[in-house]
């Protein structure tokens, strides 16, 4: 059995949107190693509750790495040391007795922050609004095998749609840039048959609404990528730009 | 709004000029280099002082300059603008943030690297261009060559001496041989005499390390920018990029002002 963990805890603890915020240092004691980081927040939490202080607002919902929701700042890192995982599946053996663990929330302007580690998302909700979706008005599906598509566009479809909207490319870039989560939304249609009718007008959109919320631009650092937990490929960064020029070069708009 | 405007005032239009611009630069760093390498010759600067003139007179290459201020002032303009924009989309700093985590330092640091390449311009500018085209140390030297013999010698004229045209060449002959005269503005001497400054040489070489950072990340990006990310063509953009641009180009500048200061 591994030996249980003595942590300090640097947590950024804000009341409201309104308010400033700062840091508060908490200790946590005889934390397990395989509880997650979570879970050690929920200790600290209920200590918090027994002592009549108020908890730590932080985000969560699925605790199983696909809701997206669990966005901290961890040692300077979105969900803290891991690659390709989320917060609630980094665990506490990934620290040291002893560490002192500073914990943020998403710092980005179109991400404000609610309340100490929670912050408001729906910027991204409105750039899906704006054209990251397929018109489908009316009938029955169709047969699947009457829309054959090659398996590699396929599997390159699927793996932008495993982007889960967590924000933490927001979060890692310099420049609070949304490329990574933007172009994963426009790939993931761009490569079927299906997202076709609507292409140009969807990144055209999209670009649009990710501009007029505010995120920085994109210097291709790779710190999206390099930090996302599903580990979207800058490839659709790329065929974003693509899209975009010469969607506005085509297209009738 | 027009859509053109749209385009290119959009975040990713912007990156697109960003990266225009910049590999235009780069084009024009593989010519300078080229050009440049002529001072390398031993022949009292007659190849590289000849190459001055073409260059300053030629009409396709004087519009191409006139492009290349522009695309210079452009890129940083527009980057000073564009670091602007993405400050604000980060109001809040974080307390910790570990780039060195996720990223290249040289992709974190363009606006910093692409500001000493800007000021270094300045300096280069002055000290080179603006002397030959305006300033009135830089004198004449005629290059006496005999042309049977294949032998060359220069002789640098008065101070006072000037000429309408920017080169002058005559033949002529004597009872010891043919000779071909040729009379420039010795732009090679101002080369010679600058690159004799040690803290000059010293902030030459060290703006070449800048540029060989702010290319190792730049060129490569600007592919990325175009869309161009493609596992057949990766590996050729990255070595062009690293090999050529950050190591070749910026060690063959940095040669120059050592060259002339150990001569």
């Amino acid at each position: 059995m591994e030996k249980n963990l003595n942590l300090s805890l640097k947590v950024w603890r804000q009341k409201n949107a309104k308010d400033k915020g700062q840091f508060e240092t908490y200790k946590v004691n005889d934390i397990s190693t395989d509880m997650s980081f979570l879970e050690m927040f929920d200790v600290l939490n209920e200590r918090l509750i027994v002592d009549g202080k108020e908890p730590i607002a932080f985000d969560h919902d699925c605790r199983e790495g696909i809701c997206g929701m669990c966005s901290m700042f961890i040692n300077g890192r979105p969900h803290g040391p891991k690659q390709g995982v989320t917060t609630c599946q980094l665990h506490m053996r990934s620290f040291n007795d002893g560490d002192t663990i500073v914990v943020e929330p998403w710092r980005a302007s179109p991400f404000p922050v609610i309340k100490d580690l929670v912050v408001d998302r729906s910027a991204f909700d409105r750039i899906i609004s704006a054209g990251g979706f397929i018109s489908i008005n009316t009938g029955n599906a169709q047969d699947a095998n009457s829309l054959p598509i090659p398996k590699d566009d396929a599997d390159e479809s699927f793996a932008a749609a495993s982007c889960i909207g967590c924000g933490a490319c927001v979060a890692a870039c310099k420049n609070a840039s949304a490329m990574l989560f933007v172009s994963a939304k426009v790939s993931q249609l761009a490569l079927l048959p299906q997202g076709q009718p609507e292409r140009k007008q969807r990144v055209m959109e999209m670009v649009a609404q990710m501009d007029s919320e505010g995120f920085g631009s994109c210097t291709n650092t790779g710190a999206c990528s390099a930090e996302c937990p599903k580990e979207i490929s800058l490839t659709h960064i790329a065929r974003m730009n693509r899209d975009y020029i010469s969607a506005e070069l085509s297209s009738t708009k | 709004m027009n859509w053109v405007t749209k385009m290119f005032s959009s975040s990713l239009g912007q990156k697109f000029i960003m990266a225009l611009t910049g590999l235009f630069l780069c084009t024009f760093l593989v010519i300078h280099m080229i050009g440049n390498l002529q001072l390398f010759k031993s022949d009292f600067g007659l190849a590289f002082n000849t190459y001055a003139v073409f260059m300053t007179t030629f009409p396709l290459i004087k519009v191409v300059s006139y492009l290349l201020y522009a695309s210079v002032l452009f890129h940083a303009f527009k980057g000073f603008m564009l670091i602007a924009k993405n400050r604000k989309a980060r109001p809040v700093k974080y307390a910790v943030q570990d780039g060195a985590a996720n990223s290249h330092w040289t992709s974190r640091n363009m606006g910093i690297l692409g500001t000493i390449i800007l000021l270094f311009i300045v300096v280069h500018m002055k000290n080179f261009w603006y002397e030959y085209k305006f300033g009135h140390d830089v004198g004449y030297t005629a290059y006496i060559q005999d042309i049977h013999k294949d032998t060359l010698v220069s002789q640098a004229m008065e101070p006072t001496y000037t000429q309408v045209k920017k080169i002058e060449e005559v033949n002529y002959s004597n009872e010891s041989g043919q000779y071909h005269v040729t009379i420039v503005k010795d732009l090679y001497k101002e080369v010679a005499v600058e690159f004799k400054e040690w803290w000059l040489v010293a902030l030459y070489v060290l703006c070449m390390f800048a540029v060989a950072f702010h290319l190792y990340h730049g060129f490569q990006s600007a592919f990325q920018t175009f869309g161009i990310n493609h596992s057949k063509f990766n590996g050729l953009i990255k070595f062009i990029g690293i090999w050529f641009f950050s190591v070749i180009i910026p060690a063959s500048f940095a040669a120059m002002p050592l060259f002339f200061f150990f001569k």
